[in-house]
C-alpha cells in the first residue's frame, strides 16, 4: 500500500463517518430515557410509545402520505410525456424554452419556488376563486411541479440510451405509432418511470420550504410539524420519529438495491 | 393529434406552475405594499429595489450567502473530490456499495439530517462532550448558532451532490491514460494536474454549481444552526414575507436572487445537456 | 410488370445537407438488389425512405405499381431488417416473430400456426419461448429475419444484415439468405458498406457516393467494366495510368502515358476524342509478372523494379516501381509449394497484361 491509497482510504473513511456519525447518534439517543435529550438517563423505548400516542404527528404523516402519493404519481405521467416528447419528438415549436422549463424547477432554490407557486396560487384565488384554500391540492401541484423535472429527465436518459430502431421495427411490423408507445416504449422504459417515481415521492415527503410557503392554516405536513418542533431544540420524540424514518428508508433504499443488483 | 397531446400536457403544465409564478413574483416586486388583502398595490413603483440597493445590511446579506455557500462548495470539493476518486478506483462490487452509502443520505429526510446536527453540536452534545472527555477543553466551545455551525451543515447536507457527478466523470476516465502520462515520464502529482484533473473538471463544475446553487438560497440550515445574527439571504426572504408582511421586498430579494444564480443555473444547464448528449 | 419497385427523382435534404441526390431507380421482381456505398453516401436514407421512416423531400417511390411516397411504415407491405436488428428484448422469440400478425389482428390460431412455420424456416424451434438476451448474435438476426418475412412482405428491406456477425457466421449466413430468398421469391433490398457481401449476395448492385448512383449493374459488370474511376476504386483495387487518346481505331484506343512511359492500348469502343486526357485502369490479378520479357505481340509490358512483396498465403502481393516512379500493384496466385521466394526486392521484372483486360476511365 503506497502513500496516495493511503491518503485515499483516510479521506474516504472520514467522509463516511461525517455522513453517517450524526444519523446513528440520533438513533442511540432515541432509546434515551431522559426528557433532556443530549444527557443519557439510561434505556428506554418510552418516545415510541409517546410518538404513537401524537395525533398531531399522525395526522401530518397521514397527510404527507397522501401528497406524496398524488404528486408522485401526477409527476411520473406529466415527467414520462416529458421526457417522450424530449427523446423522441425531434424538433417541435417551443422545445427550448420546453427543455429549459424542464430542468429549472431542479435547481431552483426553493424559497423562489415556494414564493412563487404561493403568489400563484393567491392570484389565481383572485381572479377565479380557485384555489379556495390552501392544503392539500396545492403542496400537491407544486409537489408535482418539481418533481416532474426528476422524473423527466429521468426517463429522457432511459430513453436516449435505448436503441431506436425498436420502436421503429415496431412500426415497421404495423403498429400505430401510439400502439408502439405502449407495446415497446413504455415496458422498456418502466424501470425509469418506477425510479423516477420512487425519487418524486421521496421528495414530496421530504418538502419543507415549498410546502411551508404554499399551505394554509390547519394543513401541516410531517416536516412542517417536525420544523416546528425542532425550532425549539433538540427533542426525545423527534429523535424517535426520526429513527423510525431513517431506518424504513434504509430498508427500502437497500431492498430495491439488492433487487437491482440482482437483476443486473 | 396524439404527439401534440404528449407535448401539450406537461407544456402547459410548466407554462402555468413554473413560468407563470415568475411572472407574477416579478410584478409583485415591482407594486408598494399596502395594509390590505392581499397585500400589495396594484400600482408600479421601484421602491423595493431602490431600498434593497440602497440598505447596507441587505447587501451585506447577499454578499455573505454567496461567502458562506461558496466556503460550503469549497469544503465539499476538498472532502468529495478524494472520495469520488476512491469509490471510483474500487472494485466494482465495493464500489456500488459506497456509491449506495453516499445516495443513501440523500433519500433520507434533509431536516432530520440538519436536526441530527442539533444534538452534535450542542454546548451538551457528542461532540463538546468528546472534546471535554479528551481534556482538550474544559467548557464546552460554542459550535451551534455560529458560521461555524452553518457551513458544516451545508457541507453535510449537499456532499452527495459533489460526489456524484464527481464519481460519474472519473468512473469514465480511463486509468491507462494516467499510466500513459507517468510512462511517458510525469510524477504522480504531475499525472495527476496533466491528465486526471482536466478530464474530471466537468464534474467538479458540474458538482460545484450542485452544491453552490441550493446553497444559496438555503432556509432550513441557517434557521437551525445558525444563530439569530446570522442573516442568509433565503431567510430574510422568508422572514420578509411571512413576519413582515412585506411581499413586494420579498419578491424583489428574490427576482435579485434569481439574477445572482442566472449565470450559474444556465451554466450547469448547458454542462447537463452536454452530459446527456454524451451518455446517448 | 417490369419494374416493381420504381424510383424517381427522389431526394431527401437533411437542412442544407443533400442526402439522396435526385436518384432514379427500376428493381424488378424477385432480385436481391444491394446498394453499397461508404458511409455517410445516401444509403441509409434511401432504405429508410423505402420503409416509410424519413419522407422523401421530393420525387416518388412505387411499388408493385401503387404510389407509396406519403405512406407511413405502418401501412407499407414493406419489412425492414435493422442493422441492430431492434428483436424486443421485453418479448420471448415467438413473440416478437408473431408481433405483426398481432398488429394486423389475425385470429391467434393462425398467428400459431404462421410462427411454427417461420421458427422452422430460420431453424429456432428449440430456443422459441428464449427471451433475446439469452441468444447468440447469430440467433437475434434470425429472429428479426423471421419477424420481417412472416407478413410476407412485397419487399424486404436488410440494412446492413451481416454487419454484426464475426466473419466465419457472416460467411455461412450469407448463404442461407440467399436460399430463403430463393425459396420465398421475396424481393430484397439490401444496404451495405461491404464489396464482398454485395458481390455474393446480389443479383445487381447500385453503387452510391455522395447521395447519387455511380453505377448500378450486376457484381460482375461492376467489377470488370467500372463506369468510372470511383466505382473502379471502390470496389477492389485497381492501377489507373493518365494519359491522352494517341490514336482511335475501329475497336481500339492507343493512350499516350507518361506515367507508363510507353503506349498503352486498350479495347473498347468508347466515345473518346484524339488528345482526351483519360485513363486506363487494370486490376492487380490481371497482370502477369516475369523476370524475361514475355514474347506476346499484343500485350503491353514495361519493366520495373520489385518495390516491396508480401506473402498472403494464396497469393502473393507486389508493388512494382516502374522507370517513371509510378507503384503498380500486382497480384499473383502462388500455385506451386515453395519456401523459397520467386522474387526478392530490387529484382528487375517485367509486368504485362492483356490489352482486354485493361478498362477504359472517362472521369
Amino acid at each position: 500500500m503506497n502513500r496516495q491509497s493511503r491518503f485515499i482510504i483516510s479521506v474516504l473513511a472520514f467522509g463516511y463517518a461525517f455522513l453517517y456519525i450524526p444519523l446513528v447518534l440520533v438513533i442511540v439517543y432515541s432509546f434515551n430515557d431522559s426528557s433532556i435529550a443530549t444527557v443519557w438517563g439510561g434505556f428506554s423505548t418510552r418516545w415510541y410509545g409517546e410518538l404513537l400516542r401524537n395525533d398531531q404527528i399522525l395526522d401530518a404523516a397521514l397527510l404527507s402520505l397522501r401528497i406524496a402519493l398524488t404528486s408522485a404519481t401526477m409527476a411520473t405521467v406529466l415527467g414520462t410525456m416529458a421526457g417522450l416528447a424530449l427523446a423522441r419528438f425531434r424538433r417541435f415549436r417551443g422545445r427550448t424554452l420546453f427543455s429549459g422549463m424542464i430542468t429549472s424547477p431542479m435547481v431552483m432554490p426553493e424559497v423562489i419556488t415556494g414564493l412563487s407557486l404561493l403568489l400563484l396560487f393567491v392570484t389565481l384565488q383572485q381572479l377565479t376563486g380557485w384555489p379556495g384554500q390552501r392544503g392539500f391540492g396545492t403542496i400537491t401541484i407544486a409537489h408535482t411541479t418539481f418533481s416532474m423535472a426528476y422524473v423527466a429527465i429521468i426517463v429522457q436518459s432511459r430513453l436516449m440510451a435505448m436503441d431506436e430502431s425498436l420502436e421503429e421495427a415496431a412500426m415497421d411490423l404495423g403498429g400505430h405509432p401510439l400502439r408502439v408507445i405502449f407495446d415497446i416504449t413504455l415496458p422498456l422504459i418502466a424501470p425509469a418511470m418506477i425510479a423516477g417515481w420512487l425519487l418524486a415521492f421521496t421528495l414530496s415527503l421530504d418538502d419543507l420550504v415549498i410546502a411551508s410557503f404554499v399551505s394554509g392554516p390547519g394543513s401541516s405536513t410531517l416536516p412542517m410539524y417536525i420544523f416546528s418542533k425542532v425550532k425549539l431544540g433538540v427533542s426525545p420524540d423527534i429523535n424517535a420519529l426520526a429513527t423510525l424514518i431513517i431506518l424504513f428508508i434504509s430498508i427500502g433504499v437497500l431492498l430495491s438495491w439488492l433487487v437491482a443488483r440482482r437483476r443486473v | 393529434m396524439w404527439r401534440k397531446a404528449i407535448i401539450a400536457a406537461p407544456y402547459l403544465w410548466l407554462l402555468v406552475f413554473f413560468l407563470a409564478p415568475f411572472a407574477i413574483v416579478l410584478r409583485i416586486s415591482l407594486a408598494d405594499p399596502v395594509i390590505a388583502q392581499p397585500p400589495y398595490s396594484p400600482t408600479y413603483s421601484p421602491d423595493s429595489f431602490t431600498f434593497l440597493l440602497t440598505d447596507k445590511l441587505y447587501a451585506i446579506t447577499y454578499l455573505r450567502s454567496v461567502v458562506m455557500a461558496a466556503g460550503a462548495t469549497l469544503l465539499c470539493l476538498l472532502l468529495g473530490f478524494p472520495m469520488a476518486y476512491g469509490i471510483a478506483r474500487c472494485s466494482p462490487a465495493t464500489r456500488s456499495m459506497l456509491l449506495l452509502l453516499i445516495i443513501l443520505p440523500f433519500w433520507i429526510s434533509f431536516l432530520l439530517r440538519v436536526y441530527a446536527w442539533m444534538g452534535l453540536m450542542n454546548n451538551y452534545g457528542a461532540i463538546n462532550n468528546l472534546l471535554m472527555w479528551l481534556g482538550v477543553v474544559d467548557q464546552p466551545v460554542q459550535l451551534m448558532y455560529t458560521d461555524f455551525a452553518i457551513f458544516v451543515g451545508l457541507a453535510y447536507s449537499y456532499l452527495p451532490f459533489m460526489i456524484l457527478p464527481l464519481y460519474a466523470t472519473l468512473e469514465r476516465m480511463d486509468l491507462d491514460l494516467v499510466e500513459a502520462a507517468q510512462d511517458l515520464g510525469a510524477s504522480r502529482s504531475r499525472a495527476f494536474w496533466d491528465v486526471t484533473w482536466p478530464l474530471a473538471r466537468p464534474g467538479v463544475i458540474a458538482g460545484c454549481l450542485l452544491v453552490f446553487i441550493p446553497a444559496m438560497g438555503e432556509y432550513v440550515i441557517p434557521y437551525l444552526l445558525g444563530g439569530s445574527e446570522s442573516l442568509l439571504i433565503g431567510r430574510v426572504l422568508f422572514d420578509e414575507f411571512f413576519v413582515n408582511r412585506d411581499w413586494p421586498l420579498a419578491s424583489a430579494v428574490a427576482v435579485i436572487l434569481l439574477l445572482l444564480l442566472v449565470v450559474p443555473i444556465v451554466l450547469l444547464q448547458r454542462y447537463q445537456a452536454r452530459d446527456q448528449e454524451g451518455t446517448a | 410488370m417490369k419494374d416493381f419497385i420504381r424510383i424517381r427523382g427522389l431526394s431527401k435534404k437533411f437542412g442544407n445537407f443533400l442526402a439522396v441526390d435526385n436518384v432514379d431507380l427500376d428493381i424488378e421482381r424477385g432480385e436481391l438488389f444491394s446498394i453499397l456505398g461508404g458511409s455517410g453516401c445516401g444509403k441509409t436514407t434511401l432504405l429508410r425512405m423505402l420503409a416509410g421512416f424519413e419522407l422523401p423531400t421530393s420525387g416518388t417511390i412505387e411499388i408493385d405499381g401503387v404510389d407509396v411516397t406519403n405512406q407511413p411504415p405502418y401501412e407499407r407491405h414493406v419489412n425492414m431488417m435493422f442493422q441492430s436488428y431492434a428483436v424486443f428484448p421485453h418479448m420471448t422469440v415467438e413473440k416478437n416473430i408473431g408481433y405483426g400478425l398481432r398488429k394486423e389482428r389475425m385470429p391467434r390460431p393462425e398467428i400459431a400456426k404462421r410462427v411454427d412455420e417461420m421458427l422452422e424456416l430460420v431453424q429456432l424451434q428449440e430456443l422459441r419461448s428464449r427471451k433475446p438476451d439469452q441468444l447468440s448474435g447469430g440467433q437475434r438476426q434470425r429472429v428479426a429475419l423471421a419477424r420481417a418475412l412472416i407478413k410476407q412482405p412485397k419487399v424486404l428491406l436488410l440494412d446492413e444484415p451481416l454487419a454484426a456477425l464475426d466473419k466465419k457466421l457472416r460467411e455461412r449466413t450469407q448463404f442461407e439468405l440467399m436460399n430463403i430468398q430463393d425459396e420465398l421469391g421475396i424481393t430484397f433490398v439490401v444496404v451495405t458498406h461491404d464489396q464482398e457481401e454485395a458481390m455474393t449476395l446480389s443479383s445487381r448492385i447500385a453503387v452510391m457516393d455522395r447521395g447519387q448512383f455511380r453505377q448500378i449493374g450486376t457484381p460482375k459488370e461492376i467489377y470488370e467494366f467500372p463506369s468510372n474511376r470511383f466505382v473502379a476504386e471502390f470496389i477492389g483495387t485497381i492501377n489507373t495510368f493518365r494519359g491522352h487518346v494517341a490514336a482511335k481505331e475501329e475497336d481500339s484506343i492507343s493512350v499516350d502515358s507518361s506515367e507508363a512511359g510507353v503506349t498503352l492500348t486498350a479495347l473498347g469502343k468508347q466515345l473518346v476524342e484524339e488528345g482526351q486526357e483519360i485513363e486506363i485502369a487494370i486490376r492487380p490479378e490481371k497482370i502477369f509478372i516475369s523476370k524475361e520479357k514475355p514474347d506476346d505481340g499484343d500485350a503491353v509490358c514495361l519493366p520495373g523494379v520489385v518495390d516491396d512483396l508480401g506473402y498472403r498465403g494464396n497469393r502473393s502481393l507486389y508493388r512494382i516501381r516502374l522507370e517513371s516512379g509510378k507503384i503498380v500493384q500486382v497480384s499473383s496466385q502462388n500455385r506451386r509449394r515453395s519456401v523459397t521466394r520467386f522474387l526478392e526486392w530490387d529484382d528487375r521484372v517485367w509486368i504485362s497484361w492483356r490489352p482486354r483486360s485493361a478498362v477504359v476511365l472517362l472521369d
